[in-house]
């Protein structure tokens, strides 16, 4: 197999990848595009690390070969800030919480929370522990986690 | 060890018809949908097949179609897809409820009801709501398209009526305006992103105060998703007394073939299964 151009926007910037159509998006995104703010846990779609929003759904970067992005739009961390100084409330409530600990979840929390937020601007309690059940924590600080997006939903 | 990326080859033709020409190729090409099972092969390095025809992109397997007798859903239709429609939550709450306890939303978004059904395993969720809701599946290839029972599906561990040139098209559901209970159970280790040790669904139906309507079908508790039509036979007819809810433990028992395994043991799934049918009894009744 050969290497195939795919078209797709990333962070609101169209781009042309080079790829073997069965490349996982993760891999693509770090190793192509620099965007390593997109972590591997597991690579098998049981902890949520490399979450990515596509076309507005979030998604597990290990188990999309990249062959299915062409034409969709990609949401990386990298994409979250509004602008170089200004973050998602988001982000600005994990800063004030201290939602993160390592590090590696963080991304993948950031964005399942951010893509709660679009969907439902009023979530419950119960909503928001549903939205992140398929972001696991290895410091094991959910409570942390779970406050800094409570508190962005109440900014 | 990690598959070897570019040893696959992943094609993503236009249109169905463009795909079915691919599968007629004599084996050559298997689709590739959702892909929260396969990638996970594919990085694992135990997905020995290597081409695969990309058919996440295509309209035509995607949708919810409802008319006043059926819903139809595309084989493409995603377990948030399910979620999202309110004729399915309403009327078919099992198949809501499968979609809703599969996997975290992230999977939610990519995993298909079809590759639910074409990747067999007798431990997925939504084969047991669709098998007690007596669904039907479309299935089609260049030759034609067949529709058959769901129940019918399914001939043994990882076995299907399907030929190498089909691809699953839909799968259809039965609307009914009698007053069914439904009741589905998933038993597993925590409440989020478990995978089933014993999966229970089952819809029934009373008059008279006797049994007029019951489907019964399981997860995790035999090679196949399974319908138990001997433990639904001792069941209909039968007005809900002990020596009834004995003869259906025992049927169940019977039926049933639960083994030990990484996430569950024989016992454990007995025991569970026949509790579920007793608690499913008491509550038609």
């Amino acid at each position: 197999m050969v290497k195939t151009e795919i078209s797709c926007i990333v962070n609101d910037k169209p781009r042309t990848l080079l790829a073997y159509p069965m490349e996982r998006l993760l891999d693509v995104l770090r190793e192509q595009l620099h965007l390593t703010g997109t972590k591997e846990g597991c690579g098998e779609g049981e902890c949520g690390a490399c979450t990515v929003i596509i076309d507005g759904q979030i998604v597990n970067s290990c188990l999309v070969p990249v062959a299915q992005v062409a034409g969709s739009s990609i949401k990386t961390i990298e994409g979250i800030a509004l602008n170089e100084i200004q973050l998602h409330e988001v982000q600005k409530a994990f800063v004030e919480c201290g939602g993160g600990q390592c590090g590696i979840c963080t991304p993948g929390m950031v964005l399942a929370a951010v893509s709660l937020l679009e969907k439902n601007s009023q979530p419950t309690e119960a909503d928001i522990r549903e939205a992140l059940a398929g972001n696991l924590c290895r410091c094991t600080g959910y409570m942390k986690i779970f406050e800094s997006v409570f508190r962005a939903c109440r900014a | 060890m990690r598959g070897f990326v570019p040893s696959y080859e992943l094609i993503s033709p236009a249109t169905l018809d463009d795909a079915l020409d691919s599968l007629a190729g004599g084996g050559k090409w298997k689709p590739f949908a959702g892909c929260t099972d396969l990638m996970v092969l594919v990085e694992a390095g135990k997905l020995p097949h290597k081409n695969y025809v990309n058919i996440w992109n295509l309209k035509e397997l995607r949708g919810i179609g409802v008319s006043n007798e059926q819903i139809t859903l595309g084989a493409l239709t995603t377990y948030t897809e399910v979620q999202a429609n309110r004729v399915l939550r309403e009327e078919f709450p099992m198949l809501y409820q499968a979609a809703k306890e599969t996997g975290g939303i992230a999977i939610q978004n990519r995993g298909t009801l079809g590759g639910n059904i074409v990747n067999a395993s007798p431990a997925a969720d939504s084969p047991p709501a669709l098998l007690a809701y007596d669904a039907e599946i479309e299935l089609i290839s260049k030759e034609g398209e067949r529709r058959i029972p769901y129940s019918r599906f399914h001939l043994g561990y990882k076995q299907m009526d399907i030929r190498q040139n089909e691809l699953l098209r839909a799968i259809r559901l039965q609307r009914s305006a009698k007053p069914i209970t439904h009741y589905y159970r998933k038993v597993g280790t925590r409440k989020a992103q478990a995978i089933s040790k014993v999966c229970f669904a089952a819809i029934g139906r009373l008059s008279e105060k006797k049994i007029a309507e019951i489907r019964i079908a399981l997860g995790s508790v035999a090679p196949i998703p399974i319908r138990c039509v001997r433990t639904e036979s001792a069941l209909l007819g039968e007005p809900i007394t002990s020596r009834t809810l004995a003869a259906a433990r025992a049927a169940l028992a019977a039926e049933i073939s639960p083994i030990d395994d990484l996430r569950s043991t024989k016992d454990y799934r007995l025991s569970v299964s026949l509790n579920l049918l007793e608690d499913f009894l008491t509550r038609l009744s």
